[in-house]
């Protein structure tokens, strides 16, 4: 016992917070996380509290960077895909179409009617997982089990319904530069309609459950406000953005995919706060579906891919057969897809916010960079504005309610 | 609408950019160090781009001005976005921060410090956010070895 150093040696700290000293008469500093039971997500956060009061907060990210745009630099263009899914982890098929579309803004391709609809609809039925996700986590925090495991048992028929599709539960590598892996298998929609009206009833149940319940009012209504200004300056988008009360969504203001063709709404809330944060992802549940349904029945069969040798793998059998395709196949797989020298910012609408790839090509196979704005990181920058000044306590929700994803925000 | 809004920054800013450009939907302008915080504030006040989306860094090692400081705006008024190009060497690879127009620049400005060694002036928290206290070097600089490992926690035997 004497002499603990010899046994474990001393670290040093690997960040540097803010502050060391209190602003406020007999306030203390606290160090919660980066592992802590009670924050999804690994982050630290060094706030100064009076009481339970929190004065002031220092949030650290950055535990799970892994050189995902160093990495980039080194691999071909496709090699890519299964990086970018585990960017936002619970809505891996968006990350892949972003990045999809935005090489192909470069190479100036322009996807089939039938896979504009499916990533589409895809991408709403990702939307639906991470939020069911999110919301599930942050009720969970307020020891709100049963509606855990209700909106879990629904996310988990998303994920085997995915897996049946890509063959993956979580990171599913299904875009493709110019189109899709491959088609939807059969009765993959009639299951996709059952596990829809199945998730009418759960979430009816949660809304049910919570949506009037004095503990949960009290526990969200007020807590963590954030105003429209506010959030536009610390570059809040997505559901935190239209809690606040403004219409931003990226789907109706720069339309992509399918997107200007469906009818849907865009969900606001009224005061920024926790309880609108939750609110305003269970109405996009809601859209989703709706825009899902639209989708199912615009699909039309159709090839997937584009017909084009710069991006697309010819198939096997020509592979197999053929000169020309095998010589096709193998420049594609060893040297990348040939994307012209330039640079592009595309940008869709994740399901915590903008989601924008910068990428600079100096043409060739390998991207000379690729830069991700994600949303999460930039939600970090600016999630002291919601945490100073309420109870220690209210960390919890208001930090489920930011649903920070430490994929995408760390890379 | 997004043509005459385009048309209009440029004529406003013709002064300080050096070169604008429309590419992908996107107004491109580029200009010299000194006056990237000009015409962001320009931008800001007199355009509607109230959002700061995004700054990052491209390393040319070729180059004498060797990275190019990239900033995007968004307005959420009429959905585009501009980006602004800016080159610096790296000898002194200075620009002004942008934290005194939006507060989000703060935390992107300090990502993009440790990644590319890009020093913002004015911006008094540049300590490092993604990599750690005492971490040596820039590692998306190109001339960083992607294999360099400096690890904090001595490996195990």
């Amino acid at each position: 016992m004497s002499d603990v150093s010899s046994v474990t040696p001393t670290l040093p700290n690997p960040i540097r917070p803010a502050f060391t000293t209190g602003t406020v008469e007999g306030s203390v500093i606290v160090n919660i996380g980066p592992s802590h039971p009670a924050t999804h997500g690994t982050i630290q956060i060094v706030a100064e509290l009076s009481g339970e009061r929190v004065i002031r907060t220092d949030v650290h990210c950055g535990y799970l960077h892994r050189g995902f745009e160093k990495e980039c630099e080194s691999h071909t263009w496709h090699n890519l895909i299964p990086y970018v899914d585990r960017l936002n982890y619970c809505s891996a098929l968006i990350n892949n179409f972003a990045y999809c579309e935005a090489v192909e803004k470069l190479l100036e391709i322009e996807i089939t009617p039938r896979c504009r609809y499916l990533r589409t609809l895809l991408s709403e039925y990702s939307r639906i997982a991470d939020h069911l996700t999110c919301i599930a986590a942050a009720l969970m925090e307020l020891g709100a089990m049963t509606a855990f495991l209700y909106l879990v048992t629904i996310r988990d028929y998303v994920y085997e319904h995915l897996a049946a599709l890509t063959g993956a539960r979580v990171t599913y590598t299904y875009g493709r530069i110019g189109g899709l892996s491959h088609d939807l298998p059969d009765g993959w929609l009639q299951r996709l309609d059952e596990i829809l009206d199945e998730m009418d009833t759960f979430v009816d149940r949660v809304h049910g459950l919570v949506d009037r319940n004095r503990i949960f009012i009290d526990r969200m209504r007020n807590v963590g406000v954030l105003q429209t200004d506010a959030a536009v300056n610390w570059g809040f988008t997505g559901p935190i953005l239209r809690s606040t009360g403004v219409p931003r969504d990226l789907r109706k203001d720069t339309p992509y995919l399918a997107y200007a063709e469906l009818e849907f709404e865009v969900p606001v809330g009224i005061k920024g706060d926790n309880y609108d944060r939750y609110y305003v992802r269970m109405r996009e549940l809601d859209e989703s579906r709706h825009m899902i349904r639209q989708l199912m029945d615009m699909l039309e069969p159709g090839p997937i891919n584009v017909d084009d040798r710069r991006c697309t793998l010819p198939p096997k059998h020509l592979v197999y057969t053929e000169i020309e395709s095998l010589i096709n196949h193998f420049k594609l797989i060893m040297e990348g897809p040939q994307v012209p020298a330039g640079e592009v910012y595309s940008a869709q609408e994740g399901a915590n916010g903008e989601l924008g790839f910068y990428i600079v090509s100096v043409g060739g196979g390998v991207p000379w960079k690729v830069h991700v704005r994600s949303p999460s990181f930039v939600h970090m920058g600016g999630v002291h504005r919601m945490l100073d000044g309420y109870q220690l306590a209210d960390i919890v929700p208001t930090f489920g309610s930011v649903n920070m994803i430490g994929g995408e925000c760390d890379r | 609408m997004t043509d005459a809004l385009f048309a209009q920054v440029r004529t406003a800013l013709a002064r300080v950019v050096a070169d604008a450009v429309v590419a992908h939907g996107i107004l491109a302008l580029t200009a010299e160090p000194a006056d990237v915080a000009a015409i962001a504030r320009a931008l800001k006040e007199h355009f509607g781009f109230d959002m700061f989306l995004d700054v990052t860094a491209v390393d040319w090692p070729d180059r004498d001005l060797r990275f190019d400081v990239v900033y995007h705006f968004y307005s959420t008024r009429d959905h585009v976005r501009v980006r602004v190009k800016t080159r610096v060497s790296a000898a002194d690879p200075t620009v002004d921060t942008l934290v005194p127009l939006y507060g989000s620049a703060r935390c992107m400005e300090r990502e993009c410090h440790e990644m590319y060694g890009i020093v913002f002036r004015g911006n008094d928290d540049l300590r490092p956010l993604l990599l750690y206290e005492g971490f040596v070097g820039h590692p998306l600089r190109k001339d960083y070895p992607k294999h360099k490992e400096q690890p904090l926690v001595p490996y195990r035997k």
